[in-house]
């Protein structure tokens, strides 16, 4: 059964993965010649045609496709044309940063959404609860790139205890994690809120009250327990948020992650680095879903995956 | 009917926020349609010597109150035109992707199969691409008109209605008219015109009451990367993008505007979730009792 699954969901992954490899190939191609692009204006003809020829751009569309899928099939995916080193060895350069960035984002708004959802159900229609509301309501609401331009402003220009870019100690991740979670954890806290409303009105809730159990305990582990599962759906959908998000965040704040390679790769023409990269955001993205798949009838065995 | 609209602002009466976010996107409308041309041509002309002037000054006209960006043109005049593209781009997604993406799920979950199967593996993959670099992509290739901004954004939020919708059609399909309608010979599309469509509706509706907010985020942040609306067209995230080159000098250029794309978006979701309440019959009495309790209450101490 969960064999069947896998592969069905491999199958369907591979499938996406390359229409969306094609996709970025025809799209990149369309931006200009690649002839004018990388040479400076006063290259000669015959320098361009020779650029041309050696880069194999003369050949037909279609053949410069299969090529490069026959080389992708090898994990071969073309030489970066600004850095002259390998498309995946940027990548695999940038990836891990933003994988720490994300992580870390992702680990703390789980903790503040498991702990001030559970709060704000508590009691529903509180001043607590509608503070929360209102408060992660405004979170989800936030402009990321504003939010971490006015924390430069106020952190790094005016009080000078943040820098202001880069990477390096604990204070450089300080502003990139707090902007980047921002938004994904006011969704998750709405989220596990609701849930949670829910979850409380159960009948085991009210058996568990009988029984004379703490609220405390009731709150944070009978109930909390149901809440995890919706927290987990909504993390996957977040994770999408959160690539957005992390192309804002490194922009602004000069981290070398994935976001801001494809950024700089679009401008600068890089065919290469941008499909490499394109590929890899893609790939981690379906393996994650995948494995939330599989969390989820871990966390609640009712789900069967089909 | 008027009984309706008249309980409908009761309950808004009756909810601190959703009243303030209502009244707060009727005045920004108001001003977007109208307040350019009450202080019209103010928004492009350059004052040199009101370059960068700070805000909370009155002496050199209101439309100088939140201060004047880098060529000393008037903050104010410009979030009003900013909200003019702003709202009007992200109107025009919202309904584009409702009116496309509630189709194609209605297509999907009514006739299924193949229909089906084409339409959600689509949806996938839409759905399993960030968004805004799909956008970026897409943009960078096509130009960033206006036009190209909103079919992005358009094919972005797509996905969302076809779960929606087919989601919604697979469980009404169900039911015992439409199965009485179809003994009675009635036609395909007569089914979902008079018997699907408007049981769906108020559902599609909320969310995209919910992504409203959503799409003006996505729209700014493509306008503050550069590849969305381009120079001499004003939005917020563009503003944002140029005041950032002043931020240690006047904040004021890229805060006002980024203020103004928080409270908009604020307010739009803080609507749309009490509007989500309001819509469903099983949460709506809430509303009504803190109001009855309210009313009662007040009946008791005079």
């Amino acid at each position: 059964m969960i064999f069947q699954f896998l592969t069905r969901r491999l199958f369907f992954s591979i499938v996406a993965l390359f229409v969306l490899l094609i996709l970025v190939f025809l799209m990149a191609r369309l931006t200009g010649d690649p002839a004018y692009l990388y040479l400076p204006d006063t290259a000669t003809e015959e320098m361009r045609a020779q650029f041309r020829e050696v880069h194999g751009f003369n050949d037909p569309m279609l053949v410069q496709l299969g090529r490069y899928i026959w080389n992708a099939l090898q994990l071969d995916f073309g030489m970066s044309m600004r850095r002259n080193i390998p498309a995946m060895e940027a990548v695999a350069v940038a990836f891990p940063w933003t994988l720490r960035l994300a992580g870390i984002t992702v680990v703390l708004a789980m903790i503040v959404a498991m702990i001030v959802g559970p709060l704000a159900a508590y009691k529903p229609g509180s001043f607590f609860d509608r503070l929360a509301s209102v408060l992660s309501l405004a979170a989800a609401s936030m402009p990321d790139f504003w939010l971490a331009i006015t924390a430069i402003l106020v952190f790094a220009v005016s009080l000078g205890v943040l820098p202001t870019s880069g990477i390096g100690g604990p204070e450089y991740w300080i502003m990139p994690v707090g902007v980047l979670m921002f938004r994904i954890t006011g969704t998750t806290t709405q989220v596990v809120r609701g849930s949670m409303i829910s979850s409380l009105a159960a009948p085991y809730v009210k058996a568990a009250k009988a029984k004379g159990v703490p609220d405390k305990r009731i709150l944070f582990v009978h109930a909390l327990r149901n809440s995890v599962i919706a927290a987990v759906t909504v993390a996957g959908d977040q994770t999408r948020g959160l690539i957005n998000g992390a192309v804002i965040v490194e922009t602004v704040f000069g981290w070398p992650g994935i976001g801001k390679l494809m950024i700089d790769a679009i401008s600068q023409r890089d065919f290469a680095v941008l499909q490499a990269s394109v590929l890899a955001t893609a790939a981690a993205i379906f393996l994650l879903n995948i494995i939330l798949d599989l969390i989820y009838t871990f966390l609640d065995p009712r789900i069967e995956v089909q | 009917m008027s009984g309706r609209l008249a309980k409908i602002s009761e309950m808004l009466r009756g909810d601190f926020f959703a009243l303030s976010a209502f009244i707060f996107l009727i005045i920004l409308l108001l001003g977007a349609a109208f307040g350019p041309s009450l202080i019209e041509g103010s928004d492009v002309s350059m004052n040199l010597r009101m370059r960068n002037a700070p805000p909370f000054q009155l002496e050199n006209g209101f439309g100088y109150i939140l201060g004047a960006d880098s060529l000393g043109r008037p903050i104010l005049p410009r979030i009003l035109y900013g909200a003019r593209t702003t709202l009007a781009i992200s109107l025009s997604v919202v309904i584009l992707s409702m009116a496309f993406g509630s189709t194609l799920g209605i297509v999907a979950g009514y006739y299924g199969k193949r229909f089906d199967n084409i339409i959600m593996r689509g949806a996938d993959l839409v759905m399993s691409f960030p968004s805004l670099l799909l956008a970026v992509i897409v943009l960078y290739v096509l130009k960033p008109f206006v036009f190209n901004v909103v079919i992005v954004l358009t094919i972005t939020r797509i996905p969302v209605y076809v779960r929606v919708a087919r989601a919604e059609v697979l469980e009404v399909k169900q039911r015992l008219f439409v199965e009485s309608a179809f003994s009675m010979g009635a036609t395909d599309f007569r089914i979902l015109r008079l018997h699907i469509t408007p049981i769906i509706l108020p559902t599609l509706l909320t969310v995209a009451s919910l992504d409203l907010a959503n799409v003006m985020l996505a729209e700014s942040s493509l306008s503050f990367l550069g590849i969305g609306v381009q120079p001499p067209g004003i939005t917020w995230g563009l503003m944002v993008a140029d005041g950032r080159n002043y931020l240690a000098t006047a904040w004021w250029l890229a805060f006002w505007p980024g203020a103004a794309i928080l409270l908009t978006a604020l307010a739009a979701n803080l609507l749309s979730n009490w509007m989500r309440i309001v819509m469903d019959p099983k949460l709506s009495w809430r509303l009504e009792r803190i109001r009855t309790a309210k009313k009662t209450r007040a009946g008791a101490t005079e």
